[in-house]
């Protein structure tokens, strides 16, 4: 099997920072920190753009690529269901939702971290991550959101177009508390894939292969787009209370097709998001701990 | 030939440091695997006892699968086609150009050395997950069947390298030729057989597959073994499969030449 490696795109060097004074009253320096994040990332931000305005039809072609393998996806499940009526209670457009809804989930996670946590190994090996630790800013912080990539927001958007498809065709007229639902679910979603993958990308700490590693983490978007109840025993705890991999799309997509039976999915989607930050949060201060610079 | 010996067995050196890195990706390429057969097993108990979704039974699907696994374990492309456009790039074939050896049969040797050491590390996991699966693993009819699946699995592995080393060439012209290389590959994945068995789709559009090389990339072998394909439908598959292969194989040696004529070596 072959890796799906993805968009490798060049490292980009600085972003701009302000300086805090030194003495502030509490809140107005609580105001004024958010102030500042706020505009280290509109420079980030405008660094970002600017790359990727400049190799146009390479922004395109990736665009294409992400509309292929999601087509793909779609294309399988409409053969599946040339055989089956049903899979478990999960009808066609039910699973088309899902998979449009797991597409979206995945196409923004990988607008805003996927580059930047591939990317932390080759900070490491290079020594990059020297200049970034010196900034007066959060360290994760700078090296989670370093980038952004703007062709997967195209692509999100795709993705909510057949999920609105695919709603038509269940004639679900969602409310608008599903629907804020829906997104503040996904939120939580991403932050569980954020969280994992940028864990194991602090492997890279240990050692200069971990990229392969996280690459091995994209095969697990597979299983989050396929309906829960197909999976039974060890399989489902493991990807359940581990890697919440059945949990991330397969819930939110439930509260906005009405198949949620009990809340329990819910909390259990809270419960494991905040766990995994704050692992994945852990471990990167365990990981910080032993880096000893690769440069001079 | 020595000199090709030679850098086979340079190259199973090399890609032996990262065994450790095709054993994470054997056992990460199970994962998507495992979850699919629980997806088909769901879609069979969903359709009651002894069903069957196209000719195939619970037991023949996961067969399927296992033989895909098996399969592509033998004859899928790594990163050749990534170094191959790289060593363009950064201008590291000059050096072919001008020693006694051909790049393509030196990339065909890396290719196989790649093989040869994935196999070697892949073995292990595959192994322990089709023993725990045994019951559903079938054996092949007969040897002759088992021979004619060897030689397609073998053609297989020779088109896979061929069209990978035929869109590397684009890197004499691209910047990035790792989009065209997933638009390829997204076709490879659905009609060549990753995904389902190409004979659960409508007869016409099966029909029409086989006109594309796509199904000799994985597919065919597969069916040989099943013993789906057998008998002249069986030769003359393997006859398609083999003008395949040749036909890769040009596309291949023109597009270098060609290559050539605009390379300037930069960074050389």
């Amino acid at each position: 099997m072959r890796s799906e490696i993805r968009n490798p795109k060049a490292e980009d060097p600085d972003a701009t920072t302000h300086h805090t004074p030194r003495t502030l009253p509490r809140l107005s320096r609580l105001t004024h920190h958010a102030s500042r994040y706020l505009s280290v990332y509109a420079a980030l931000w405008k660094n970002s753009v600017a790359r990727e305005m400049s190799f146009k039809s390479n922004f395109l072609l990736w665009i294409l690529v992400e509309v292929l393998w999601f087509g793909l996806q779609l294309s399988f499940i409409s053969v599946l269901y040339l055989h089956t009526e049903h899979i478990g209670t999960w009808t066609k457009w039910q699973v088309v939702l899902l998979i449009g809804g797991s597409h979206f989930i995945q196409q923004v996670f990988q607008a805003f971290f996927l580059v930047n946590c591939t990317n932390l190994s080759e900070l490491i090996r290079t020594g990059k991550l020297d200049f970034l630790l010196l900034l007066p800013v959060n360290t994760r912080f700078l090296v989670s959101l370093r980038q952004v990539d703007l062709g997967a927001f195209v692509n999100a958007s795709f993705a909510v177009a057949v999920m609105a498809y695919a709603a038509r065709q269940l004639h679900l007229v969602p409310t608008l508390v599903q629907l804020l639902g829906f997104l503040a679910l996904c939120v939580l979603g991403i932050a569980i894939h954020y969280s994992l993958m940028f864990l194991l990308a602090s492997i890279s700490f240990w050692t200069v292969r971990a990229q392969g590693i996280v690459w091995g983490y994209y095969n697990l978007f597979n299983i989050a787009r396929m309906p829960d109840e197909a999976f039974r025993g060890l399989f489902k705890a493991v990807f359940t209370f581990a890697l919440p991999m059945l949990l991330v799309s397969n819930v939110p997509v439930r509260l906005l097709a009405d198949k949620l039976n009990s809340p329990a999915p819910l909390v259990l989607l809270v419960v494991m998001s905040v766990v995994c930050f704050s692992v994945s949060e852990w471990g990167w201060r365990a990981s910080m701990r032993r880096y000893t610079s690769a440069s001079s | 030939m020595k000199k090709y010996w030679h850098v086979l067995n340079v190259g199973i050196q090399n890609n032996l440091t990262y065994r450790f890195n095709f054993l994470a990706r054997a056992v990460f390429g199970l994962i998507p695997l495992i979850a699919m057969l629980y997806v088909w097993q769901k879609i069979y108990s969903g359709k009651g006892a002894g069903s069957t979704v196209g000719a195939y039974s619970l037991g023949g699907m996961i067969s399927y699968y296992l033989l895909t696994t098996v399969v592509d374990a033998l004859t899928a492309v790594n990163e050749d086609d990534w170094q191959i456009a790289a060593d363009i790039k950064d201008g590291n074939i000059s050096q072919f150009l001008l020693k006694p050896i051909d790049y393509l049969w030196y990339r065909l040797c890396l290719f196989l050395s790649g093989r040869v050491t994935y196999l070697a590390v892949a073995v292990i996991p595959l192994t322990l997950f089709i023993l725990y699966l045994r019951q559903y693993f079938m054996l092949p009819p007969n040897w002759t069947v088992f021979g004619a699946f060897l030689l397609s699995t073998a053609l297989t592995a020779l088109l896979q390298f061929f069209t990978s080393y035929a869109m590397a060439m684009l890197a004499f012209w691209v910047l990035e030729v790792s989009t065209f290389i997933f638009i390829l590959f997204a076709f490879e994945y659905l009609a060549s057989g990753h995904l389902f068995p190409l004979d659960i789709l409508p007869r016409g559009l099966e029909q029409a597959l086989y006109f594309t090389p796509f199904p000799y990339q994985l597919y065919f072998p597969v069916s040989i073994y099943m013993g789906k394909t057998t008998g002249a439908d069986m030769i003359r598959g393997l006859l398609i499969q083999g003008l395949w292969v040749i036909a890769a194989y040009a596309v291949a040696r023109f597009a270098w030449r060609r290559g050539i004529k605009k390379y300037s070596a930069v960074g050389g």
